[in-house]
């Protein structure tokens, strides 16, 4: 199973995280909007890169807007994200949980 | 009914299942029970990403001494499988059953949550179950639930989709509820559980909110169901017991020990008799008078 289509989770509030997930052709690439970037970008990317990880994907798209958001949250947006890019939220995605 | 002890459950907090910074912060006002909202306050569109969210924050913070409950959705949509089994996963301590009405509907949660316990290797029975009453069918039959099975922790009023159903709407002076919390406290005390009361939405009205909770608390129930933080305080203070209260619960407990160290089995205290229901007041009293910061750690009154 791959990406479909272009998908998103997540809103612009504080301590939330709004991922956007769609179909890549050059590896895993992400974009990373924060005003922490300095400090975490390389944590929260880190915690994207390993939930996309799981699911299995070598070429996925993934632009990130961070409010602030703890790794649970992070988790949790970049799962729903890519599930609903899979066409596949109904079922839990235990390969990443 | 579930090991049930005498757990404190003045508070009940609300949170809303898709929102993280209430999710991140829920453990920091002090509420007896935090309850993860999955059901009406996620819209049908977010029903996926709260249970993701919800999953993954009970994975990793640190909620303290706090009961975490989630309310799933109801048995009858296509979302509630999928809660059960992440929420049975994640590990919560109960989940919420929303709109019951009968036995069979504990029931069919119950078998549920057992397959989940089962799949993901957790001990058959540490899950446990709670339900809300929010129709007159529910009332009706809130025995049967109260006693449907040895999971149930406790039931709660659920005002506003139950005035809904019987044709009136909520009064502040609550008489539209008298029949339901006096049959739902009934049936919790029959079934050796929890009443839990429904929530209180009008937030800055803190003079109806007291007075509705000293109503409760008068008629037995456990505690109230909050939606803002600002409301925890509030139940706390009704629930708190007065000096004389902790003064005589110790000495009902230290006339206990007494007898104790006697080995006498009548125990008296001021020559009246103390008797089961006494000394169970008595360690409830000093449980609570624990949990308001009133007693140090000898149980001595500290007051205010």
């Amino acid at each position: 199973m791959g990406i479909n289509k272009t998908a998103m989770d997540g809103t612009l509030e504080s301590s939330d995280i709004q991922i956007t997930v769609s179909k890549g052709t050059d590896g895993v690439q992400i974009s990373l909007e924060s005003d922490v970037k300095k400090r975490f970008g390389d944590d929260i990317i880190a915690t994207i890169k390993e939930v996309v990880k799981k699911f299995g994907l070598d070429n996925v798209n993934i632009k990130a807007v961070d409010q602030g958001a703890l790794d649970c949250v992070i988790r949790a947006r970049t799962i729903t994200a890519i599930q609903r890019a899979m066409d596949n939220s109904e079922q839990p995605a235990w390969e990443a949980l | 009914m579930a090991e049930n002890g005498e757990r404190l459950r003045r508070t009940m907090m609300f949170v809303p299942g898709n929102n993280p910074g209430m999710i991140k912060d829920a453990g920091i006002y002090g509420a007896d029970s935090i309850m993860f909202d999955l059901e009406d306050s996620v819209s049908l569109a977010e029903k996926d990403s709260a249970r993701n969210l919800v999953y993954e924050a009970l994975k990793s913070i640190d909620y303290g001494d706090a009961e975490l409950v989630v309310r799933t959705n109801g048995l009858d949509t296509d979302f509630f499988e999928a809660d059960v089994k992440m929420m049975v996963k994640a590990g919560i301590d109960v989940i919420r059953i929303p709109k019951t009405e009968s036995a069979a509907m504990v029931e069919e949660m119950e078998s549920l949550v057992a397959d989940a316990e089962k799949e993901f290797g957790i001990p058959v029975g540490t899950t446990h179950l709670m339900a809300a009453i929010e129709s007159a069918e529910g009332v009706m039959n809130v025995l049967e639930i109260a006693k449907a099975s040895d999971r149930m922790i406790g039931i709660a009023l659920s005002a506003e989709d139950y005035t809904t159903d019987l044709k009136t709407h909520r009064y502040p002076n609550g008489l539209e509820l008298r029949f339901a919390r006096n049959m739902i406290l009934n049936a919790a005390r029959a079934a050796g559980i929890a009443a839990f009361d429904t929530v209180y939405t009008d937030v800055d009205n803190v003079k109806g909110f007291l007075a509705e909770t000293e109503y409760i608390h008068e008629l037995g129930y456990d505690g109230k169901s909050v939606i803002n933080p600002r409301q925890i305080p509030l139940v706390n203070q009704v629930y708190a017991p007065s000096e004389d209260e902790i003064k005589n619960a110790e000495n009902v407990l230290a006339a206990i020990e007494k007898a104790r160290k006697a080995g006498s089995g009548v125990i008296s205290m001021n020559g009246q008799m103390v008797d089961r229901p006494v000394a169970l007041r008595a360690e409830r009293v000093m449980k609570l008078a624990k949990a308001s910061g009133l007693i140090d750690k000898e149980g001595h009154y500290i007051g205010k």
